[in-house]
């Protein structure tokens, strides 16, 4: 393997990594804010680039992207008032069926909506055919669309959650929702809120790499597992860990290809899921006592 | 109890047959609508359905309407079991179109043959018609046909060193299996050979792999969208060589959707794609020229080469109706008997011992110019 | 149906005259080829018995439940379409046929098949699912919530990516050509339209023998140490319950029941695709569980054949995953005790805001 065939695929797994990475954080958001997983965060990443590209012919690219980021963010709220929020002390059992019904919803009105097809949106500079040149490898330029609009969100975030009112509230009722609340804390906006920012990152996530992968009305599904298995790896509620995690796998993905065939990609990634749940459930970088005080 | 008795009367309320006049002929028809294979089965049943609304409008064949019942396998051999027989037995039908996947086609030629009821099936597995079954019919070219047009260009290129890349579906399978078995009898070795999941999004790494083996030319086998993205890697990347693809790229959608990265890329094609370039004197012109204009314009939407099999399938079938009238037994030689049908895929000429009916003139080879489909030639 | 519960051997006599009825009425009204889709149900319904067992008794949510429905029958169809003939003349293959491990069969185009007795395939198939829920259970049943349901999708996934990605198992095709299963000397799970009535009864037969032997481990001690399990883990450990190795068995259980229904639906079928894998498949088996009522075998049995049955039939058209998503959304917002015991009047107090009386459910 020469340098530039490793720079090549380590520059894929870093692009793929991203997207995992941001799909996971989704994941966390709403797991931070209310002990759920929610199934549907990868419908939420396809959402941003079907609204997106559904606008895109009428306006600006940037405002078709913001429209859509809002669209999904409201999505998401719907979602948690229509079917979160009024259940009382439901079971683990319950939200988890409950997501995933979500989620086939989802992909299904996506596909009464738009039908079968793909759709993309344009590159944002360049074309199908521009390439940058790093070291030997060859990248397109959305690529650095995708890192950067990933690194952004992580930054942004952490300003969130350690600068702002709303972002200490959000970790007090992370922390223990039934003591915020007696602070004072009002939860139930905050989760409803928590929906919407996990739905608006997710599709911005989802229109800046549509260009390179096309979305459909199936592409939630396949996100979603990558992406938890990236929550899981770097610990759920753990968004540091998260962004880590992304980023190893996708580059584990990426060169697993040179060895294995391309078919057992996913098995590879299923597989070392699968083991991180049986060995260390509480993710590579989560310490372990931390975990075992939360249920999940 | 209660629960077990309301299943019971469930049971009973599921309308049976009402029979009005003038009888229908009912044709059945399973199409993979959804799931895995909804990019052939989709645009299948929408010509179906144009067809049949068409046919009706014009008062139908010997004064009888046709009453279509489609149902949706999506794509699963046990449903295309279930609801095979539910057509036979239950509806009746004169005759199956249909499966749309290899493999649903072969779960249900059995039954089809055991109900003595006409199949014809969309798909492209060889051994759907062979050893031949008296029912078992198919109108979509072989793989195999395919495959031989694309090694016969790229031996007068030249190009020994192939690196083929396809999808775990059916339709790449099919491929992939025809482009193994023939590459020796084109001096062709396949250096690199890659079996990606459908639901891929990047294939920079298979062809970051092609490039380190030294490909001289690359073909991509598969009917999902990562056709239009290994383009763009493969441009993004400067691979510098030939770019082939199967006849699942015959959909300008996927043209467009690389962009210039498409431009250049070879690959088979029934004739549908290039209508409006074929010369005059194409047997063939006329009848997809029509089929393309029917249905852009009806469903806003271009064709493709799998709507046109739901075309021929039909056609074969009204053609064999008014030939010999609704009799099952007469229809059924009618069509085995039949010559010089033209199709969307080709010329069909049927026989006892070929139930497909086309040869390797049922494909043309195809590039993409400014970004749009255009004949090959030389 | 509080207050009148029907002793279980009369329960399963019940079904017994039911499953006669159903298969005169058909006969009379000319209607036999809706036995084909029953039959079908009917196996599918034992997969959804071993899949509410686990869910409904030990309280474990298991999204893998097709994986092993098709860990059965993926064995099954590989044993029983290979073809030994090469090794005809070998000493190995008479000895085996001669013990019945091998038998020969006529194929499709008039030439004969050495293959493998389908009674192998059952064995290996049940064996492997048993072994491979076993070897996933015993590490992921000691941690809670939704570990265990992410592993099981996780699982399911994998199984799925396999089938998929392995040549010898068909690929995308899946395997077709299966024979039928030799079950009983002249009675066989599969073949024609001849066979359809007899294939009918054994289908109902073998549910209702599940129906008779999981109602007795429902009764037994183990059945009630799981109740507590699923109740209250921790008073139940306390009380000298093993729980994590009852959760295992009960998994074991469920797993082998999918995979027998698996070998038996795939020798009926004819064949067996990848989508018998898919995890739209666990999720619907969830449903009929949840449907039916976590608690309640034979609940779960008639939502299985109900919802089963419409869908062979088609009658959710090309939204079949849709409506099962839908429902499963429904039952678990309105009534996750499942539809029968719907707590109307909780549901009219939540409504309204009230707060609900003691001995509501939630």
């Amino acid at each position: 393997m020469t340098l530039d065939l490793a720079l090549q695929y380590l520059v894929a797994g870093l692009t793929y990594g991203a997207i995992y990475a941001v799909v996971a954080i989704g994941f966390n958001i709403v797991y931070s804010a209310t002990g759920i997983i929610n199934f549907a965060q990868g419908e939420f990443v396809m959402l941003g680039g079907m609204i997106a590209v559904q606008l895109a012919p009428s306006m600006p690219l940037p405002a078709a992207i913001a429209l859509a980021v809002a669209a999904s963010a409201a999505v998401g709220a719907l979602v948690e008032v229509a079917f979160i929020r009024w259940l009382r002390k439901p079971t683990v059992l319950r939200m988890v069926v409950i997501t995933i019904g979500v989620s086939i919803l989802l992909r299904e009105g996506a596909l009464v909506l738009w039908g079968e097809g793909v759709r993309s949106l344009p590159y944002f500079t360049g074309d199908e055919v521009t390439s940058v040149a790093i070291g030997g490898a060859r990248v397109s330029p959305q690529v650095f669309w995708v890192l950067g609009t990933v690194a952004v969100i992580v930054v942004l975030l952490e300003w969130f959650y350690r600068r702002t009112l709303l972002g200490w509230e959000m970790q007090a009722c992370a922390a223990n929702r039934d003591a915020a609340a007696l602070c004072g804390v009002p939860v139930r906006r905050l989760v409803t809120f928590s929906f919407a920012l996990a739905a608006a990152i997710g599709a911005l996530a989802g229109a800046v790499v549509s260009p390179i992968t096309y979305t459909s009305y199936a592409a939630g599904g396949p996100l979603a597992i990558k992406g938890f298995t990236v929550a899981i790896l770097g610990g759920l509620g753990n968004s540091g860990g998260a962004v880590a995690a992304g980023l190893a796998l996708g580059v584990v993905e990426s060169f697993a290809v040179s060895v294995l065939p391309a078919a057992y990609k996913d098995v590879v990634t299923l597989t070392l899921l699968l083991a991180v749940l049986v060995v260390r459930p509480s993710g590579l970088f989560a310490s372990g006592e931390a975990a075992r005080l939360k249920e999940f | 109890m209660t629960r077990l008795l309301s299943f019971l009367a469930l049971v009973a309320l599921v309308p049976g047959a009402v029979h009005a006049a003038p009888e229908p002929i009912k044709v059945g028809a399973l199409i993979a609508v959804t799931g895995p294979a909804a990019l052939l089965g989709a645009p299948e049943a929408r010509t179906l359905e144009m067809r049949v609304q068409e046919l009706n409008a014009k008062g139908g064949v010997g004064g009888r309407p046709i009453q279509l019942v489609l149902k949706d396998t999506g794509g699963s051999p046990e449903k295309a079991v279930s609801f095979a027989r539910q057509l036979i037995e239950e509806e009746r039908v004169f005759a199956i179109i249909g499966p749309t996947t290899s493999g649903e086609s072969m779960a249900v030629k059995g039954i089809a043959e055991e109900g003595k009821t006409l199949l014809l099936s969309l798909a492209a597995a060889e051994a759907i018609v062979n050893p031949v079954l008296p029912h078992v019919f198919k109108v979509a070219p072989k793989d195999s046909l395919a495959v031989e047009l694309i090694f016969q260009r790229m031996q007068r290129m030249g190009i020994t060193r192939l690196g083929l890349l396809s999808s775990n579906t059916g339709f790449g399978k099919g491929g992939k299996e025809q482009v193994e078995k023939l590459a020796p009898q084109y001096g062709i070795s396949i250096v690199v050979n890659e079996v990606y999941d459908k639901n891929a999004t990047d294939l920079s790494a298979e062809v970051t792999k092609m490039k380190a083996a030294g490909v001289q030319a690359l073909l991509n086998w598969s009917i999902e969208p990562a056709q239009s993205i290994v383009l763009k890697n493969a441009r993004q990347m400067q691979l510098g060589v030939p770019l082939f693809q199967s006849h699942g790229f015959a959909n300008v959608q996927y043209a467009r959707a690389a962009g210039g990265a498409a431009e250049g890329v070879i690959f088979p094609a029934s004739r549908i794609v290039v209508a409006d370039q074929l010369p005059a004197s194409n047997p063939q012109k006329p009848v997809v020229e029509a089929y393309r204009k029917a249905y852009e314009a009806r469903y806003k939407e271009d064709v493709s080469t799998f709507g046109g099999h739901a075309w021929d399938a039909f056609g074969i079938l009204v053609k064999a109706i008014e030939q010999v009238g609704p009799d099952r037994v007469k229809v059924r030689a009618a069509v085995e008997e039949m010559k010089g049908f033209v199709g969307t895929a080709g010329v069909f000429n049927f026989s006892p011992t070929d139930h497909n009916g086309l040869d390797i003139g049922a494909f043309e080879l195809c590039t993409v110019r400014n970004g749009r489909f255009a004949p090959l030639g030389g | 149906m509080a207050g009148f519960r029907l002793p279980a051997p009369a329960r399963v006599a019940l079904l017994a005259v039911l499953v006669v009825a159903v298969q005169l009425a058909t006969q009379a009204t000319g209607k036999g080829f809706y036995l084909t889709q029953l039959t079908m149900t009917a196996y599918y319904a034992l997969a959804v018995l071993g899949l509410s067992l686990l869910m409904g008794y030990a309280g474990q949510i298991s999204l893998g439940q097709a994986g092993f429905f098709a860990i059965g029958g993926y064995t099954a169809a590989f044993f029983s379409t290979v073809d030994l003939a090469s090794q005809r003349g070998g000493a190995a293959a008479a000895l085996a046929t001669r013990v019945g491990l091998l038998v020969s069969r006529p194929d499709l185009y008039g030439g004969t098949t050495l293959g493998v007795n389908p009674w192998v395939g059952l064995v290996l198939g049940v064996a492997l699912a048993a072994g491979v829920a076993f070897a996933v259970g015993v590490p992921v049943l000691r941690l809670r919530g939704h570990y265990l349901a992410m592993a099981t999708l996780a699982f399911g996934t994998i199984v799925s990516a396999v089938v998929v990605g392995t040549q010898r198992l068909g690929a995308a095709d899946g395997i077709s050509g299966v024979p039928p299963f030799p079950f009983l000397p002249g009675l066989r799970v599969g073949g024609g339209g001849a066979d359809r009535v007899a294939n009918f009864y054994v289908a109902w037969g073998l549910v209702g023998l599940a129906m008779l032997l999981l109602g007795n481990l429902v009764r037994s001690r183990t059945g009630r140490a799981l109740r507590a399990i699923h109740g209250a883990e921790d008073a139940a450990r306390a009380m000298g319950v093993d729980a994590a190795r009852l959760k295992v068995r009960v998994f074991v259980l469920a797993a082998a029941m999918a995979a027998a229904a698996g070998v038996l639906l795939t020798h009926y079928v004819g064949g067996i695709g990848p989508s018998e894998a898919s995890v739209m498949k666990s999720v619907r088996y969830v449903a009929m569980v949840a449907v039916g009522g976590m608690g309640s075998l034979w609940g779960a049995l008639s939502a299985a054949a109900v919802l089963e049955f419409l869908s062979l039939r088609g009658v959710f058209g090309a939204h079949d995953d849709a409506v099962f998503g839908g429902i499963l959304l429904l039952v678990m917002l309105f009534s996750p005790d499942g539809i029968l015991k719907l707590p109307a009047r909780g549901l009219l107090d939540r409504l309204r805001h009230r707060p609900a009386r003691p001995g509501e459910g939630s």
